[in-house]
């Protein structure tokens, strides 16, 4: 730690936290612009706003993960400069990731002490028992009841989460910042979790509390403050928010549902998807999709808002036969299908997976491959057992042309695309395959302006030749630019479908942030 | 000092590299044998006239080479998906006893040697192919890690195949002779299951096993399996992006059944080659096919050969030279352990050297990356 100036230098004394004009560019993108973030002793402080909004990377700066391009940080006025997140921890700066740093084989106690090179943890000599009764001390004090002894992999995510917390009080952290602690939680232990979050802010510690769940900012906050788009849109009071206010804060472009780029009304056809109480497991084994049931017609684009992690991913890959649903049926063209990818793939499914380089192209094979990745199994990309490399050639040579891929040739590795041609590589694939749906994931996500109106132009033209679109997007813009009716996920389950016309951002941002919890009513 | 990925692998690096590595280790090798009283430039000659150029020297580098093309072509059937076979060594062993049991029983039937020969061919791949079902079966339908389960096989087949030669009641043990009496050996085969050479002729002749041109065959078949078929297609998309190629409509599973059989069925091949071609019985003597680890020596060819069939069985020849002429220059002026030195450090070399094929070292305080390629086209 690096301390330049003495203490009272500026900063005001009641704030524990005080960051000031942060500013952090990665190559393409700058996720913090001018960022002001205050918080004081002893408060419950709430970050809050979309994906992408910046507080993570706000949060990787105030634990030294990332040194910041510009801007001060002070610490209970004294103005700090961390090159490594071992000094963050030094200044009393704590964080409880959303994956946690746990080492599952060890024991709570090993765990809880690993990284302390201040107490116990120093000694070459472990003194287990002396640490197992102190980590058994705070956990009776702040009711984070878990056994010192027992081994992580034993332990609920609950359970894990308190070991996380833990760790911060055994460090003594006079910061504690936690991101998006309530995701794995239950409803009842959420509530315990704000309850130690509160006693430990009336101690006199600083809590940041990252999230975009509405009513949890309500329930433990003291103030909020609400990030878009990398810069700092306003710090309120939470006495004086209401979930709509916030999530106007949150959302913002109250003006985008008349703007822009409206698409002229088409008349939908039959239904070419139809989900009727479709279930479906998440990777961890928990249930990710809640018994949704949707339908969307030829020429219709229909859009899925809701904020990442909601279930929206296994949904798609539920229709795209990546998954299989554990109860419901899904229907395409009147087709049932289950879990299988080249039945949904006969039935007339193109998927624009949401990632690109993992999914939606294998990225250390050629351009030529993956253009026929789904359409090799017949001519003319091969005839019977044997494969047409001729064939695959010209046909790669016609799409990079037809889709101005941007390529140093067929035979290049997709890897070495930028994001936009990679995207046009999965588009010209899937669109060549003559779909009735198109189910797109964040089609858009990380491309620049222009690649971005190419993905439109093409969902539009899609839907204008009749092809059903199931948009998934978090970017509401493009949603009420592009989608005819827009359905709302959260936790799992769609919570609302509005017609375009009758679709207003607010409400959409409260459905998306699960502002009709029934826990807040 | 860092290490970066590099965003483009030029063509020319991976000439270069390999050759560059190659250097490396004679330079290295070099400072070895000057270190133990040996002038290096003589003693490189001698190596390479006792692999290459010699009398008889092409036909013992054959000998050597054969076995290691089999493995080699093993470990680059599986790992060129990415699927990490390490058992050649045990579906070698377990292809040695199976097309060994064809041989004795056909070859005792009086069958013609084609027919004997077919036979032995199938038993062996069979053999193998199954001991390398298990780890396949356990990857497909378990998610056991194949690294694990093939290499421990390894063991069960070598302490399988001495059991078969030491248990009293064994098929394959020899029980009538004075050497039998002495001590435990296989029986040997009839001679319509000993394998021909074919000769060429320069050099007054150098054998050609038949197990060589097997390998060479099996070698061209593998390359147009992976290139120029749908399941070699299927194969790379797994390799490479297992999501994706879930989402292609691949069968994960068969795919991974299929894989593994057919790399044990290579090395079974050199299994039943070992009987047929050059040991003409199971044995558990020191020397005994237990103790020459060819499977291990294989996953090395197939790295160096970067999985590429061909170049494999050409880095089979090579290794195979290298070891032939440890055998014959071992002596009191050249310990044998010297050529299994510099055997090591061409490998340690060669594979240090992949390094910079994929990664380039920069001495840049901050190092820029390269930007993606965005318009050349």
């Amino acid at each position: 730690m690096d301390e330049r100036r003495g203490a009272g230098d500026g900063a005001p004394p009641s704030s524990a936290v005080s960051m000031r004009g942060i500013t952090k560019r990665f190559p393409g993108v700058i996720a913090n612009e001018g960022v002001h973030f205050e918080a004081a002793a002893g408060e419950v402080h709430a970050l809050l706003g979309e994906n992408g909004a910046g507080k993570s990377t706000l949060s990787n700066i105030l634990t030294g993960l990332y040194r910041p391009d510009e801007g001060e940080i002070f610490l209970h006025g004294e103005q700090v400069d961390f090159h490594v997140p071992r000094d963050a921890l030094d200044a009393g700066v704590c964080m409880v990731h959303q994956h946690f740093r746990l080492v599952e084989p060890f024991t709570v106690a090993e765990n809880v002490m690993l990284g302390d090179h201040r107490g116990e943890g120093r000694a070459f000599r472990l003194r287990r028992r002396t640490i197992e009764r102190r980590v058994g001390e705070l956990s009776k004090r702040y009711g984070l009841h878990v056994d010192p002894r027992a081994r992580i992999w034993q332990l609920s995510l609950g359970e894990q989460q308190r070991v996380e917390i833990l760790k911060a009080l055994y460090r003594e952290a006079r910061i504690l910042i936690l991101d998006e602690p309530t995701a794995v939680l239950t409803p009842q232990e959420a509530d315990v979790l704000f309850e130690t979050l509160r006693e430990m802010a009336d101690e006199g510690r600083t809590v940041i509390f990252i999230s975009h769940k509405l009513h949890e900012v309500k329930a433990v906050a003291d103030r909020v403050t609400v990030l878009r788009g990398g810069r700092t849109i306003a710090t309120v009071s939470t006495e004086d928010a209401t979930p709509r206010s916030l999530a106007s804060l949150m959302v913002g472009r109250e003006l985008a549902a008349e703007g822009s780029v409206t698409r002229a009304q088409s008349e939908p056809g039959e239904a070419v998807l139809e989900l009727a109480g479709v279930w479906a497991q998440g990777d961890r084994g928990d249930a990710a999709v809640r018994g949704v049931t949707l339908e969307v017609c030829a020429g219709e684009i229909v859009a899925i808002a809701g904020v990442a992690g909601n279930g929206q991913r296994e949904l798609a890959e539920t229709i795209a036969g990546i998954r299989h649903q554990t109860q419901g049926a899904v229907r395409v063209g009147g087709r049932k299908l289950r879990g299988d990818p080249r039945a949904a793939q006969a039935a007339g499914v193109a998927y624009v997976p949401e990632d690109r380089l993992g999914t939606g192209v294998a990225p250390g094979l050629s351009i030529a491959t993956n253009l026929v990745l789904r359409s090799y199994r017949e001519p003319p990309a091969s005839n019977g057992p044997l494969l047409r490399l001729g064939a695959i050639r010209e046909r790669a040579v016609d799409l990079i042309r037809r889709y101005a891929i941007a390529a140093p040739g067929p035979a290049a590795p997709a890897r070495l695309l930028s994001g936009g041609n990679l995207q046009k590589v999965v588009l010209a694939r899937e669109f060549s395959g003559k779909p009735k749906l198109v189910v797109a994931a964040s089609p858009t996500r990380g491309l620049d302006v222009g690649a971005i109106e190419t993905v439109h132009a093409y969902l539009r033209d899609a839907a204008a030749e009749g092809v059903g679109v199931l948009l998934i997007s978090e970017d509401l813009d493009e949603i009420l630019g592009l989608a005819d009716r827009i359905a709302v996920m959260y936790e799992g389950a769609v919570v609302g479908v509005t017609a375009r016309a009758d679709a207003s951002v607010e409400e959409i941002g409260l459905q998306m942030a699960g502002g009709h919890d029934p826990r807040e009513d | 000092m860092r290490i970066e990925r590099r965003l483009r692998e030029p063509r020319w690096l991976l000439v270069a590299v390999p050759a560059g590595s190659l250097v490396f280790a004679f330079f290295a090798s070099g400072l070895v044998l000057l270190a133990t009283g040996h002038d290096p430039l003589p003693a490189y000659r001698q190596i390479f006239e006792a692999a290459f150029v010699n009398t008889g020297a092409i036909g013992q580098t054959l000998i050597a080479a054969t076995p290691l093309a089999f493995t080699g072509l093993a470990a680059a059937a599986a790992f060129r998906m990415r699927l990490f076979n390490i058992g050649g060594e045990g579906q070698l062993l377990i292809g040695a006893i199976t097309a060994g049991a064809a041989g004795l029983y056909f070859g005792g039937l009086g069958w013609p040697k084609a027919l004997v020969i077919a036979a032995m061919v199938v038993a062996g791949c069979a053999g193998g192919a199954a001991w390398a079902s298990i780890p396949g079966i356990l990857r497909a339908f378990f998610k056991t890690n194949e690294i694990i389960t093939s290499l421990m096989l390894n063991y069960v087949a070598a302490y399988l195949l001495t059991y078969l030669v030491f248990n009293t009641n064994s098929y394959w043990r020899e029980t009538k002779g004075f050497n039998a009496s002495v001590f435990p050996t296989g029986k040997d085969l009839p001679d319509n299951a000993i394998w021909p050479a074919a000769t060429i002729h320069t050099q007054g002749g150098i054998p050609l096993p038949l197990g060589a041109a097997l390998a060479v065959l099996a070698a061209a078949l593998l390359w147009l399996l992976y290139t120029r078929t749908r399941f070699g297609f299927e194969a790379q998309v797994l390799g490479d992006s297992p999501r994706a190629a879930r989402y292609a409509g691949v069968r994960t599973r068969r795919k991974i059944l299929a894989v593994m059989a057919i790399s044990g069925a290579l090395a079974g091949l050199g299994g039943a080659s070992q009987d047929g071609d050059f040991r003409h019985t199971l044995d558990a003597d020191p020397n005994g096919l237990q103790k020459q680890y060819y499977g291990y020596t294989g996953i090395v060819v197939a790295a160096l050969g970067r999985y590429n069939p061909f170049a494999v069985v050409l880095v089979a020849v090579l290794i195979g030279g290298l070891q032939n002429a440890g055998n014959t220059l071992q002596g009191v002026d050249f310990p044998s352990g010297l050529v299994g030195v510099m055997q090591g450090i061409i490998l340690f070399s060669a594979l240090g050297g992949e390094l910079l094929v994929r990664y380039r070292i920069t001495f840049r305080r901050t190092a820029r990356a390269e930007t993606a390629v965005e318009a050349t086209a």
